[in-house]
């Protein structure tokens, strides 16, 4: 057998060999949908759509936690709008913003940098995103939190929501900045990969034409890229929507839903979003009705993700007529 | 067979062999005989057919055209691109209602001193300039390149453009020039009228919204003309228009040039020689930077001054 | 402008030496620009700014509290549970258990991404396998990791799989274990490994295939002896980039290497029995002294922070170099690159 290894392979074994190990892949990506989705079924055959509905979501979790084996109907019970609302409001929150701020840096970096500068800040680009969730969870709630807990949150705000929440600094505001932080780094690293794709002719043609450097970036070559930035936006919010540990860290673990009609007080109230929220109770994942909550709320996770994932893709694709490399 | 006493006469070939093979069984290949290039002083040449009759309105007054005002001078402009001097101390004039032609061996400094022009050099980080361009009297370090860049068009080798609709593409200008953005219905005439002049409309006029990458490479050349004189641009410079383009474009574009000249000062940089006669009034010939030999087309055609001028249009290099 | 004696240039046919240029400063003018064009540019300006001021507190931040809070005792000491943090140890083991995890995914990763990245490139057939097979791993780099570490529960918590991990009495398999935490981390890492390999692959020109098949190579000692080896850099740098992220990632942590604070091995082989243990990583680590966990020790957090930031860096500066040392051969291989 040893012998039969040693031998020098053929293409053709070679071939099913290394097809069968990048099938793995595959394989586990089934796998994954399999597993969360069996999990996941439990909770989503007794509550259905009215997962979507909104109520204590914090009290129904902590009923689960101490269910049995068997659990009762009214146990299973899950309204998880809270959780899908906070994870929605933070995602487009930092999405928005950290669209606007990632474009003009990336106009900045590749147009308007002095070369020294240049030369700095893509590796500061890379540093940011390398930096681990739980370090910027860990300045979000010991520097940030603490400064909008202590300076920012006033003391008449407190007690006009004090009834329905505490205000304590983790709230919308600081997860927002954070998340923003996070997921910036990965909107620059794409546009501006697209923004040098641009063909240099029409840099140089509309330059010829009389329009001042600025115009001409904004109205030839990010209008070019249009595509690469929104694929940059939708993998931005897919890094926001799964972040976990820096939100549970940060947002205020509070399976409350900010109310906007509050106006600029919502931003100081706390939230957790989907993702937190398992990662908050992965300690009690032995109740059944509290698993099989869990799953589904990584069923929803996953869903969604696959979703912008395929978007992403799909948004990309108007970049190839124009014969640039997206 | 072979006298191996003469190594430089031919070898005995073998009828059945196609001519050029060495005769089988010979011995080592020899070396095709040295052919060098002589110049004949005393024979006068002619290079080029003599200048086609039907070529739209400008042909036709060739000889006796008085040329326009001067709207752009050079005197004494130097570019170097780093410690490497690409253009040397040169002085030309450019006159409205003409075309100058710029030819020369690659790599001399034509198109340097093209995108010298409208300051597009700049844009190069190593490069240096020095001397004075004045257009219609003033240096044009003075004024903002914006305002130069509209004055002093450029269309370029590869036909560049935008990733928008044709006419967008020729509003584009237009739309930038103005403080607030006009609509579509003010800009309307000037588009229809700038791709008129450019030969372009009769072909376009159906749809302008088609996107501009759509058409053949002979229509985005015109395009790209029609955008650089809607404007109306007070000089047109063009780096080797046609070089990317197939004959039948090449013949529309040159009608084209003719038709623009009585507007517009003309700088056409071009490796045609043949170009460079049929279209150009003056012509300027550049080697290695330095510009050799200035004049009318027939003069610098038909009787160079300088001797290099002369091995050039005869086609003895470049 | 105070204008320099000109440098003087010799002309290269002999037409004598020529005024030498100026050099030029480039005057854009600005202010001449319409309001809010430069209304724009400032902001454009203001974003790169920020991104250096941003990434410049919190390298400065944690550099500052770590070294305000890090000793030499906390790098080697275990820690030990007790109600008072600041008192108990150091963390060590948490540092054991970051290399150990990372060791294992990396480990893990590399031969399947490699392989992977091998056969979309140099076979490839049938399309829509290979098609699937790419929108698989894009699909696995935008999974969240909780989500991958929910799933790597749900998978080890079969009987199947009951080696790796513990098995309580009741005959429930625990799931969490180095090997699972591992195998996981594995699976994050896969994207980075692929994504590079494949880049380097594609980028070898065609010539150089050709050259080996005119020899009589086939395909799979072709691959073996000329075009692995020459995207080696590639390889390092994904490997790096892996490394990088699962030296960071938390969520795995915390859901499948159990809680325990030290290395607590579990059976009788040794050397293995650590592997099928549980234990904890810096960033587990982190968590848990932070306010969001149990222990309420910020030194200690702050302390494990900054050393997990030095090898992160550390990790990225290693990206850097392997790129630069392989763009001598033309190898361009991480993004941002200009």
């Amino acid at each position: 057998m040893l012998e039969r290894l040693r031998e020098p392979w053929s293409d053709h074994r070679a071939e099913r060999v290394l097809g069968a190990v990048a099938s793995l892949v595959l394989v586990l990506i089934v796998l994954m949908i399999a597993f969360i989705a069996v999990k996941a079924w439990p909770s989503l055959q007794h509550n259905g759509l009215h997962v979507f509905g909104n109520g204590p979501v914090d009290e129904q979790i902590s009923t689960q936690v101490n269910t049995g084996v068997k659990p009762t109907a009214a146990e299973l019970r899950l309204t998880a709008w809270p959780l899908i609302y906070a994870t929605l409001v933070t995602t487009a929150l930092a999405g928005a913003v950290g669209l606007l701020f990632a474009l003009f840096a990336s106009i900045f970096i590749v147009e308007f940098a002095p070369p020294r500068l240049r030369k700095l800040i893509v590796p500061i680009v890379r540093l940011l995103a390398a930096v681990p969730s739980v370090i910027y969870g860990l300045i979000g709630i010991l520097v940030l939190a603490k400064f909008v807990g202590d300076h920012l949150i006033s003391e008449q705000r407190a007690r006009s929501v004090e009834y329905v929440v505490q205000l304590n600094g983790t709230s919308v505001l600081v997860a927002v900045v954070v998340l923003t932080v996070m997921i910036t780094p990965i909107m620059i690293a794409i546009i501006t990969d697209a923004l040098y794709a641009v063909p240099k002719g029409w840099r140089e043609g509309s330059l010829a034409l009389g329009v001042n450097r600025w115009r001409a970036m904004w109205t030839v070559s990010v209008r070019a890229c249009r595509p690469a930035i929104a694929a940059a936006v939708v993998l931005a919010c897919t890094r926001a929507l799964g972040e976990a540990i820096m939100l549970s860290m940060v947002s205020g673990s509070r399976g409350f839903a900010p109310n906007p009609l509050d106006g600029i007080t919502m931003l100081f109230e706390p939230l957790r979003p989907l993702a937190a929220t398992i990662a908050e109770n992965v300690e009690s994942l032995n109740a059944p009705a509290l698993r099989s909550s869990v799953y589904l709320f990584a069923l929803m996770l996953l869903f969604s993700s696959f979703v912008l994932s395929i978007g992403a893709y799909l948004a990309k694709q108007p970049m190839r007529k124009y014969g640039m490399r997206a | 067979m072979r006298d191996p006493e003469a190594p430089f006469a031919a070898p005995d070939y073998d009828d059945a062999r196609p001519a050029g093979r060495a005769p089988r069984g010979s011995g080592p290949e020899l070396p095709p005989p040295i052919r060098r290039i002589v110049v004949d002083e005393d024979v006068a040449p002619t290079v080029a057919p003599s200048r086609p009759v039907a070529r739209g309105a400008g042909a036709a007054d060739a000889a006796d055209r008085v040329p326009g005002p001067e709207r752009m001078t050079l005197e004494g402009l130097s570019v170097a691109y780093g410690d490497k001097p690409a253009v040397k101390d040169v002085d030309l004039h450019i006159r409205q209602g003409e075309v100058l032609a710029l030819i020369g061996p690659s790599g001399c400094g034509k198109t340097t001193l093209l995108r010298t022009l409208n300051r597009l050099t700049e844009l190069t980080a190593t490069a240096v300039r020095g001397g004075r361009i004045l257009l219609d009297g003033v240096d044009v370090d003075a004024m903002e390149a914006t305002v130069l860049r509209r004055r002093v068009s450029m269309v370029f080798q590869q036909p560049n453009p935008f990733p928008m609709s044709i006419f967008d593409n020729v509003a584009y200008a237009l739309r930038e020039q103005a403080t607030r953005r006009p609509r579509a219905s003010v800009l309307a005439p000037q588009v229809e009228d700038a791709l008129r002049r450019a030969g372009l409309w009769e072909e376009v006029k159906d749809d302008l919204s088609r996107p501009a990458l759509r058409l053949s490479g002979g229509q985005q050349q015109r395009l790209c003309i029609a955008r650089a004189i809607a404007m109306r641009p007070d000089v047109l410079l063009m780096d080797e228009p046609c070089s990317a383009l197939d004959p039948v474009s090449t013949a529309v574009i040159e009608d084209l040039i003719v038709e623009l000249r009585r507007d517009l000062a003309i700088v056409i940089v071009t490796h045609n020689l043949q170009q460079a006669h049929r279209i150009g009034d003056h012509v300027g010939f550049m080697y290695l930077g330095d510009l050799v030999e200035y004049g009318t087309a027939e003069q610098v055609f038909t009787r160079p001054v300088a001797r290099r001028t002369r091995d050039y249009v005869r086609g003895a290099f470049g | 402008m105070a204008l320099d004696a000109p440098p003087r240039f010799e002309g290269s046919i002999g037409l004598g030496p020529v005024r030498g240029p100026r050099r030029r400063r480039d005057p854009s003018h600005e202010q001449t620009w319409r309001l809010t064009d430069r209304i724009a540019l400032a902001l454009c300006w203001a974003a790169g700014l920020m991104l250096v001021a941003i990434a410049g507190t919190i390298v400065l931040y944690m550099l500052y509290r770590g070294l305000q809070y890090v000793t030499l005792d906390l790098l080697t000491t275990h820690p030990q549970p007790g109600l008072d943090q600041s008192q108990t140890g150091g963390f060590l083991d948490p540092i054991l258990g970051t290399v150990l995890l990372t060791v294992i995914g990396i480990a893990l990763a590399t031969p399947i991404a490699v392989a992977t990245a091998v056969w979309i490139v140099e076979y490839g057939r049938p399309t829509w396998l290979a098609r699937a097979v790419e929108s698989g791993i894009e699909i696995v780099a935008g999974t969240p990791d909780i989500v991958i570490a929910i799933f790597g529960l749900a998978l080890f918590q079969q009987h199947l799989f009951a080696p790796l991990s513990l098995t309580a009495d009741g005959g429930a398999v625990f799931g969490r274990s180095f090997l699972t935490a591992g195998a996981m981390m594995g699976l994050i890492a896969i994207p980075m490994v692929f994504g590079t390999t494949r880049e380097g692959l594609q980028a070898v020109p065609a010539h150089v295939r050709e050259a080996s098949f005119g020899l009589g190579k086939t395909r799979i000692a072709t691959i073996r002896r000329v075009l692995l080896p020459s995207v080696r850099g590639n390889i390092s740098t994904g490997m790096a980039l892996g490394m990088g992220r699962i030296a960071g990632d938390t969520a795995v942590v915390i859901v499948l290497l159990g809680a325990t604070l030290q290395l607590e091995p579990e059976g009788s082989v040794p050397g293995f029995d650590v592997l099928k243990g549980t234990g904890s990583t810096l960033t587990s680590y982190v968590y848990n002294n932070s306010p969001a966990g149990e222990g309420n020790a910020p030194e200690k957090a702050y302390a494990a922070a900054f050393v997990l930031l030095l090898i992160v860096i550390a990790l990225n500066f290693t990206v850097d170099l392997i790129a630069r040392r392989g763009s001598r051969t033309g190898l361009e291989s991480t993004r941002l690159g200009a």
